[in-house]
């Protein structure tokens, strides 16, 4: 166990970086030093001198604040689930972008704004519960499609969650295009993977999300039984129907949650969960940890090169996930064609 | 220790086994044979509780198997499956430490005896050494030894094996199987196993059920069933059955019908 705190500990100060940059760099750069002291003054029964021109507090509290915890809560989402997901389905390529999953959230997500949009927090905790219903149909549907006999084939399944995905999307535009006023505004975040602004969305995905990640934590040694097969998972004693069921729920969950907010963001939940595994292990009851605090760095980072680019203008951080992400799916494509090593 | 009692089961609607009967005692190796399809391995799955049973019943030490969870069962009965795609993942240790499944809290965080057990357990199938070795990248004999491991860490009184022999060379066969004998006399296991080569059940088995078309036709020690004149017509082919010289067991000889003195003209 000794050998594994210092990936946690590496981890976790990138972390820190990655959240103390997202918050200080923008239009306005806000010295660290500074945001520290800011967030200090919040803290009860401390008074420290007020240096810092008003506006900051402004940009710090009610914007950049807010949009960074919303991106780690995102990229540790997707990034966690899509751990579980390549562990459940054995699956190299699985990832809730490519399986459809996230589609069929977001179709949820429209779905629900369409037809009534949230104008209070009451209403916005509505949305990844609607998200879940479509994704967890997506899934579902997806694994009906793909099966061939007991096998789920790998690229069978990425065809099924790409063909049904983009069905999906479809439909939302369609959803989309058909609506007026500020259920048309959604089609920005969700066709390219822009978050929502401000703190009510922060805290309408972070239940969802701690609920789901918890789970997927949890599911660490169940997933690495899994990946001998289900045969020989429930000859070792896992009830392995029940434990799917409840993986498939998790990270449904958890992708909803974060696609709701934040729309569709592809391959994060494939290129971390993949360079954790490279870097420290397949042990699931690491990888999934790692796979979540990594998904939040890499995430605020791909947001702080969005932000950056083409300054003042943003990019849709999906932008640059894709940009990347699709690079590195095909390297993994020809990797696991090579060997049936991943 | 173990009872089979009328069991059937079948892939869609082919029926693959039908009224099977038989029991293994604690302490011994019950072998099953039969030509390809007879429903060996149909009969291993039906028994582990993977496959759903048409009719009939599997009991462990009076108790029924498909009454239990999952988790009892694993406790009862473990499987060392063909050793063939084996996740490119995991080290031989933690691929064995996953025997101790049935016993792990929900966390699955193992204790100092799990590592006890899954120590004992590679020291006894001569796999300690290979402990931090992937266990994807082994030999066939090496895999299907940490298989073993993995069952018998699992620390059930029943194993079953599916042709565990099968890819192995005639040395890694015959070590494979002489360590089995031996756990089985050291620990009073009940094995059931599937074993295609006649001559390494006669030598090593106590008793032998021979199935036909998912059907039993004989059961009984290896003299009683395996008969010239039965494996002829199972089989399809002439053949003689010898006695071993050493141990008295029989030994099936293929009729080579007329090959060699065809190579001869």
């Amino acid at each position: 166990m000794d050998a594994l705190r210092k990936p946690y500990l590496q981890n976790t100060l990138l972390l820190t970086l990655a959240l103390t940059l997202s918050v200080a760099i923008g239009a306005v750069f806000i010295p660290p030093g500074m945001v520290a002291r800011m967030l200090a003054a919040q803290l009860p029964g401390l008074s420290l001198p007020v240096d810092w021109p008003e506006t900051f507090d402004v940009i710090v509290f009610r914007i950049r604040l807010p949009h960074t915890i919303l991106i780690t809560l995102t990229g540790a989402a997707l990034s966690g689930s899509g751990a579980a997901y390549q562990g459940l389905f054995r699956n190299p390529l699985a990832d809730p972008y490519l399986i459809g999953v996230a589609s069929g959230a977001g179709l949820g997500a429209v779905l629900a704004m369409s037809f009534h949009w949230p104008n209070d927090l009451l209403g916005l905790f509505t949305v990844p519960a609607a998200a879940f219903i479509g994704a967890t149909a997506t899934v579902i549907l997806v694994t009906m499609i793909a099966r061939s006999g007991r096998a789920l084939p790998t690229t069978t399944l990425i065809l099924a969650g790409v063909a049904v995905g983009s069905f999906a999307s479809a439909l939302t535009s369609y959803l989309m295009l058909r609506s007026e006023g500020e259920v048309r505004r959604a089609l920005a975040w969700l066709l390219g993977g822009a978050t929502m602004s401000g703190w009510d969305p922060v805290i309408a995905a972070l239940p969802y999300i701690l609920i789901g990640l918890s789970a997927l934590i949890l599911a660490g040694h169940s997933l690495n039984v899994l990946q001998f097969g289900d045969e020989q998972a429930q000859q070792l004693g896992l009830p392995v129907e029940r434990v799917k069921t409840l993986l498939i729920l998790a990270a449904s969950l958890t992708t909803a949650a974060a696609v709701s907010f934040s729309g569709i963001i592809g391959f994060i939940g494939l290129i971390v969960p993949h360079l954790v595994r490279i870097l420290w292990g397949p042990d699931y009851r690491n990888l999934v940890p790692l796979s979540i605090i990594g998904g939040a760095t890499t995430l605020l980072l791909a947001d702080l090169l969005a932000r950056i680019v083409l300054a003042p203008q943003e990019l849709p951080v999906g932008v640059i996930t894709a940009l990347a992400g699709a690079p590195f799916f095909l390297w993994i494509l020809r990797r696991a064609k090579a060997r049936s090593f991943w | 220790m173990l009872e089979i009692q009328s069991l059937s089961a079948s892939y869609g609607s082919k029926l693959a086994l039908s009224d099977f009967s038989a029991s293994v005692n604690a302490g011994e190796i019950l072998a099953l044979v039969g030509p390809n399809g007879a429903g060996k391995t149909t009969l291993i799955r039906a028994v582990s509780g993977v496959l759903p049973v048409r009719a009939g019943r599997v009991r462990v030490a009076g108790k029924d198997l498909s009454q239990l969870p999952a988790v009892q069962k694993a406790r009862f009965l473990a499987v060392v499956p063909q050793a063939r795609n084996l996740p490119p993942a995991f080290t031989v240790w933690q691929t064995v430490l996953m025997g101790r499944t049935p016993y792990l809290g929900w966390l699955g965080q193992a204790g100092e005896a799990d590592r006890e057990r899954t120590q004992w357990a590679l020291e006894r199938t001569h796999t300690l050494t290979l402990a931090g070795r992937r266990v994807d990248e082994l030999s066939g004999g090496e895999q299907q030894r940490v298989l073993l491991a993995r069952a018998l860490a699992q620390d059930a009184p029943i194993l079953l094996m599916d042709e565990p022999t099968v890819h192995l060379d005639l040395q890694h066969q015959s070590n494979l199987l002489n360590l089995i004998r031996e756990l089985v006399n050291e620990h009073d296991l009940a094995v059931l196993m599937a074993l295609h080569d006649l001559n390494l059940v006669a030598l090593y088995a106590d008793r032998v059920a021979l199935l036909v078309e998912g059907r039993l036709r004989a059961i009984g020690t290896p003299n009683e069933v395996l008969t010239p004149a039965r494996l002829s017509e199972i089989y399809r082919i002439p053949l003689h059955v010898i006695s071993h010289p050493d141990y008295g067991t029989p030994l099936i000889l293929p009729d080579g019908m007329g090959v060699r003195e065809k190579q001869a003209n």
